[in-house]
C-alpha cells in the first residue's frame, strides 16, 4: 500500500489525539505534517491553570514531546501558520511554500471572542487561550499589588481569576449574568461558588456591563454602565469563544458557525476532515474537552477507512480550581415533567440538585462534595432507571445497593477510605482504627483524629461510625438542637455566627439551613441576642423578635397589665425622685407600689397605652428605666460602705452605682445582678449574686456564678483586686465573657459550671491583654446599648403606637 | 356578603407583630405576618387570657406571651400536644388598607 499524506491543521488536544489513534490503529499508514500557529507542540490546554495558578509547570502539561514526533515520523512545522488551502491542488500554503496532501485534517480549535468596546486594543487587554497568554499573566502578577480584571465569570474566566489571585494580584470578576457559571450552574449553586471565591479575595461583580476599558498607552481601568471603575495592570477577556473557521470559509468548504462536518468527520470535501471546537456538528458547537475526544476517535477511523459516526455524548464540567468542588452534568433546567431532590448542608457549602424526567436522571448540579459527581453522570449517560433507589439517590453510591436505605447500614458499608470528614480529611478507617484504639466517645474521636472538630457538620456521621462500630456498647451523648427549626445546638449557632460572620437573621437562617421561614418563639429571641452580642455595630435589634417584656420595655402581669421600675443607681434615691415616683403612681392610677429585692420601686398594673407618658414623667424627674424585666444588667445592690457605716472597709456605694452607670443597658445571655458589700458582714447578700464583690481592708474579693433562684449557691471567687478601677475593670471583662460566649438563658453560674472557673480566670484575670480586649469590645457595645429605652418610646409622636389601632366600640356606639 | 370596615394601615402593624382593635365583642388582636398576611383573632389566649397580640409571631403562628402556647393564625387552634381554639375573623388586605368583617361592630349579643 502506499503511504499517504496527511497534513494536519493546528497541534492542538483534538488533533494530538486523532494522530495517537492514527499510530495505534494502523501504524505507518500516513505520513504526517503537523502545522501548530504556536511555536510548540501538543500540550493539555485544559491543565493550563493550574501552570497560571503556580501548580504545575509547562513541562508537566505536555503530551507530545519531541520524541513521540520523532518514533512516529511526524514533520513538525510549529510556529508556521497555513494561509491558504488550494483543494484543486491539494496542496496548504504557508510562508515556506506548499506541502502537498492526500488527506488533510482541519483542527484549528476556536479564538476567543473580544468584546467590540473602546480600549480593546491597549497594550494589556488579553484573551485567556494559550500558554503566551498564561505567561503574560504570570509576569503581570511579579508586580507587587497588580491588579486584574476579568470579563467573564464563566468556566475559563474563573480559572484564570483564580489562578492570578493565587499569583497574589487583586482579582476583579466582572459577569453580565445574575450568576456565575450560568451555563452549567443554577443560582444556588452560583450563590455557594461566589461566595467561595469572594472567601478567596476574589471581587465578583455580577449584571455588569462594561462599557469601556481605559488606559493611555496601557490598559489602566475597566468603566462599566453603572459608572463603577475598576483599577486594572491587565485585563482578561473570557466571555466566549468562537470557531476558528477562517481557512475553511476561504477554500469554500460548508462553514455555517463552525465547519459543518458528517458523523465521519468530514467536511464537504471528502478529502479534507475536520475535529475539535472549530467544527459544527448537527447544528452543535463543542468547547469541552470530552466530545472533542470522541471526534478524534472517529476521525482516526475515518482516515483508516473504518465505519465510526460521532455521537454527541453528555457532557460533565468541573472548575479546575482547587479548593473549589464544582461539578454540573445534563439538562438542569425546570421544566414540565421534570422533579428535582435537592439536599443542601449551607454550614459545610454543600448544594446538590438532582433532576429527573421519567425515573431517569437528566441533570445535576453540585456544589461543595463532588465525589459522587461521576456516579450521577454515568447514571444520566446510561439513563438508568432510577426508581427503585429514588429514595436515596441523592446520598450516592454509597447508600446503594440494598433494600436497607437505613443510615446505620450505609455507614456501616463504606469503605475504610471513605471520607467522613471533609475538613481534615478524616477516612472511615483512620475513627474505626482510633475506635478500637480506645477512643470510645465523641470527643475521644475528636481528640485522636481532628474528625469533626472543625465545621462539625460531620459529627453526626462520625456518631454513627462509632455506633456501628462499638454497637451497644456506645452510648451516645444527649445534643439538644437551639429549637425545632434546626439541629444545631445553641454552642453550634453561635460559634457559626462568629466563624462565618453572619451579620444578620436572614443570613443565619439561610445559611444555617433553618427548617421554618422565621424562626419561632424560641430561636428568635436567641438569635437575636447572639447577632447583636457579636456584631454591636452592624446588627440592628430586632424588637418583633423579642419577649413581651423586652418589647414593651415594662413587665407584663398576668392580667394584661405592665409594671414599672425607675432605675435608682445603686439602690440610692432622692425625695424629689420618690416625689416623682408617688405622683406618677397617683396620675395612672397604680394600684400598688411594692419595694424591690433588689432596693427599687415597683409601680404594678399600668396600661400598656399609659407606658409613654409614664415614661415620660419619670423622664422629666431624671430617671431611666431599671431594666427590671430585661435579660440584661438589673440591679446593682449595695449596701452604705464607709460613707455611714462603723464597719464599712471601703465605699461600696459608690462602687456599686459606678458598676451600674457602665454595666447598664447592656444586654446579656440572661438577666445579670450585682451586689457590692462593704465589709464581710455582707449586708448587700453579694455571695449569692450573679457578681458579688465583698471589701475587706486590703482590696476587693469578686465573686462571680452565684444563685438565689431555684438554685441557690454561693458566688465562686473570680479574683481579688486591690483597687477599685481593677475591680471594676476585672467584672466588666467577665460581663463581656459572658456576653460572648454563653448560650442564650444561661445565667452566669451554669454558665461558669459548663466552661469552668479556671478558664474565666486565666481570661479576664490573668491575662492582661485578653482582659483589656474584653473591656474594649465591651465599650464597643456599650456605645450603642448604654441609652435609656424609655426616652426613645416616649417621644409624643410615637405614643400611638402603644394604644389600640382603632375602637370600633364607640362607632358602634354613634 | 360580608361588609368589610378599614381599620387603618397595613404600615401601623410591624411586621411578625400585632395591633389591637377594641369591639363590642373584647378585643382582636389583628396581626401581621413576615409575608404581610393579615390575620384577627380574639385578644385572648385560650389557656389563661394572655393577650395575644403581645405574642412573637413566627411564621403562620403567634406564642402566647404568657405561657407559651402556640397558636395557628389561620385556625386559631393550639399546635403540639396543646388543646385550645382562639376565634378567628374575617380580615383582608386591599391597597395597604386592614379590612375586617363589620359584625364585629354589632353591639354583643342580648347574653
Amino acid at each position: 500500500m502506499m503511504v499517504q499524506k496527511l497534513v494536519v491543521i493546528g497541534a492542538g488536544m483534538a488533533s494530538g489525539r486523532v494522530l495517537e489513534h492514527l499510530f495505534e490503529d494502523m501504524p505507518g499508514a500516513y505520513d504526517v505534517t503537523l502545522f501548530g500557529a504556536e511555536p510548540r507542540g501538543n500540550y493539555n490546554r485544559i491543565m493550563l491553570s493550574p501552570v497560571l495558578s503556580g501548580e504545575k509547570t509547562y513541562e508537566d502539561i505536555v503530551t507530545h514531546d519531541a520524541a513521540w514526533y520523532d518514533a512516529n515520523a511526524v514533520t513538525c512545522r510549529f510556529g508556521e501558520t497555513v494561509t491558504r488551502i488550494d483543494r484543486a491542488r491539494k496542496v496548504v500554503v504557508s510562508a515556506k511554500g506548499e506541502t502537498p496532501y492526500d488527506k488533510l485534517l482541519i483542527a484549528t480549535g476556536s479564538a476567543p471572542f473580544m468584546i467590540p468596546i473602546a480600549g480593546r486594543d491597549l497594550p494589556g487587554v488579553m484573551a485567556y487561550r494559550d500558554l503566551d497568554d498564561t505567561n503574560a499573566m504570570v509576569a503581570a502578577s511579579a508586580k507587587p499589588g497588580a491588579k486584574a480584571v476579568v470579563i467573564g465569570g464563566g468556566l475559563l474566566g474563573l480559572e484564570a481569576a483564580a489562578g492570578q489571585r493565587l499569583r497574589g494580584m487583586e482579582v476583579v470578576v466582572l459577569h453580565l449574568m445574575g450568576h456565575l457559571m450560568e451555563r452549567q450552574l443554577d443560582p444556588a449553586a452560583g450563590y455557594l461558588l461566589q461566595k467561595d471565591l469572594e472567601r478567596r479575595g476574589i471581587h465578583v461583580h455580577c449584571k455588569a456591563q462594561t462599557k469601556a476599558i481605559l488606559g493611555n498607552g496601557k490598559v489602566e481601568a475597566v468603566l462599566l454602565d453603572d459608572g463603577t471603575v475598576y483599577d486594572a495592570d491587565i485585563v482578561v477577556m473570557a466571555v466566549g469563544i468562537r470557531p476558528e473557521t477562517r481557512i475553511a470559509t476561504d477554500a469554500h468548504l460548508e462553514v455555517e458557525r463552525g465547519i459543518v462536518v458528517s458523523d465521519q468527520m468530514i467536511t464537504s470535501d471528502p478529502d479534507i476532515l475536520a475535529v475539535g471546537e472549530c467544527v459544527q456538528h448537527d447544528g452543535q458547537l463543542f468547547g469541552l474537552v470530552a466530545p472533542l475526544y470522541d471526534m478524534a476517535k472517529v476521525a482516526a477511523k475515518t482516515l483508516t477507512a473504518e465505519a465510526a459516526a460521532f455521537r454527541p455524548q453528555q457532557t460533565s464540567t468541573k472548575l479546575k480550581v482547587t479548593g473549589v468542588d464544582l461539578f454540573s452534568a445534563g439538562d438542569f433546567a425546570e421544566g414540565e415533567g421534570r422533579e428535582e431532590i435537592v439536599f443542601r448542608d449551607p454550614s459545610r457549602g454543600v448544594y446538590k440538585r438532582l433532576v429527573l424526567q421519567d425515573n431517569r436522571l437528566i441533570g445535576a448540579v453540585i456544589y461543595g462534595d463532588t465525589a459522587d459527581g461521576n456516579w450521577f453522570f454515568g447514571l444520566i449517560k446510561d439513563k438508568t432507571d432510577i426508581a427503585e433507589m429514588r429514595e436515596t439517590l441523592i446520598f450516592g453510591p454509597a447508600y446503594q445497593g440494598g433494600a436497607s436505605a437505613d443510615p446505620m447500614a450505609a455507614v456501616a458499608a463504606l469503605p475504610p477510605e471513605a471520607e467522613i470528614c471533609g475538613c481534615n480529611g478524616v477516612c472511615k478507617g483512620k475513627i474505626t482504627e482510633a475506635i478500637a484504639g480506645g477512643a470510645t466517645t465523641l470527643e475521644a474521636v475528636r481528640a485522636r483524629t481532628k474528625a469533626s472538630s472543625s465545621c462539625g457538620s460531620c459529627t453526626g456521621l462520625v456518631e454513627q461510625v462509632l455506633a456501628v462500630t462499638l454497637g451497644d456498647a456506645y452510648a451516645a451523648p444527649a445534643v439538644k438542637p437551639m429549637c425545632p427549626c434546626t439541629d444545631l445546638t445553641h454552642e453550634d449557632v453561635r460559634r457559626l455566627i462568629k466563624s462565618q460572620a453572619l451579620k444578620s437573621m436572614p443570613a443565619v437562617m439561610q445559611e444555617l439551613g433553618w427548617k421554618t421561614s422565621c424562626g419561632c418563639h424560641s430561636c428568635r429571641p436567641a438569635l437575636n441576642f447572639y447577632l447583636l452580642a457579636d456584631w454591636p455595630l452592624e446588627y440592628r435589634d430586632d424588637r418583633q423578635s423579642r419577649f413581651v417584656n423586652e418589647r414593651n420595655h415594662a413587665n407584663i402581669q398576668k392580667d394584661g397589665t405592665y409594671s414599672v421600675v425607675p432605675r435608682m443607681w445603686g439602690g440610692v434615691t432622692s425625695a424629689r425622685e420618690l416625689r416623682a415616683i408617688a405622683d406618677a403612681a397617683d396620675k395612672y392610677n397604680v394600684p400598688m407600689v411594692k419595694v424591690t429585692g433588689g432596693q427599687r420601686i415597683d409601680l404594678l398594673g399600668v396600661k400598656k397605652e399609659d407606658l409613654p407618658a409614664m415614661w415620660a414623667d419619670l423622664n422629666a424627674a431624671g430617671m431611666v428605666s431599671g431594666h427590671a424585666y430585661s435579660k440584661g444588667l438589673r440591679t446593682v445592690k449595695t449596701c452604705v460602705g464607709t460613707e455611714f457605716c462603723r464597719f464599712g472597709t471601703q465605699d461600696s456605694t459608690g462602687l456599686g452605682i459606678k458598676l451600674e452607670k457602665l454595666l447598664w443597658g447592656a444586654w446579656t445571655p440572661h438577666k445579670v445582678k450585682l451586689g457590692v458589700s462593704g465589709c464581710p458582714r455582707n449586708c448587700a447578700e453579694a455571695t449569692c449574686k450573679d457578681v458579688g464583690v465583698v471589701c475587706v481592708d486590703s482590696g476587693y474579693e469578686i465573686g462571680v456564678a452565684g444563685a438565689a433562684g431555684m438554685e441557690v449557691k454561693a458566688t465562686e471567687l473570680l479574683a481579688k483586686a486591690t483597687t477599685e478601677p481593677e475591680t471594676i475593670e476585672i467584672i466588666t471583662a467577665f460581663v463581656q465573657l459572658y456576653r460572648e460566649n454563653a448560650r442564650y438563658l444561661d445565667r452566669p453560674w451554669k454558665w461558669v459550671a459548663k466552661v469552668g472557673l479556671p478558664w474565666v480566670q486565666a481570661t479576664v484575670v490573668d491575662d492582661l491583654a485578653a482582659r483589656r480586649a474584653l473591656v474594649e469590645r465591651f465599650e464597643i457595645s456599650q456605645s450603642v446599648y448604654r441609652k435609656d429605652p424609655w426616652a426613645e418610646h416616649a417621644r409624643p409622636e410615637d405614643r400611638a403606637d402603644w394604644a389600640p389601632l382603632a375602637d370600633l366600640t364607640l362607632e358602634a356606639a354613634e | 356578603m360580608t361588609t368589610w370596615i378599614d381599620i387603618g394601615s397595613v404600615v401601623q402593624i410591624p411586621r411578625r407583630g400585632a395591633r389591637v382593635v377594641k369591639t363590642a365583642h373584647g378585643c382582636v388582636a389583628v396581626f401581621r405576618t413576615h409575608d404581610d398576611r393579615i390575620f384577627a383573632l380574639d385578644d385572648r389566649c385560650p389557656h389563661k387570657g394572655g393577650p395575644l397580640s403581645e405574642g412573637i409571631v413566627h411564621g403562620t403562628r403567634v406564642t402566647c406571651p404568657l405561657h407559651n402556647l402556640v397558636l395557628d393564625l389561620e385556625t386559631g387552634l393550639a399546635t403540639g400536644e396543646d388543646q385550645g381554639r382562639v376565634a378567628t375573623h374575617p380580615a383582608r388586605l386591599e391597597g395597604g388598607r386592614i379590612l375586617l368583617d363589620a359584625t364585629l361592630l354589632a353591639k354583643r349579643s342580648a347574653a
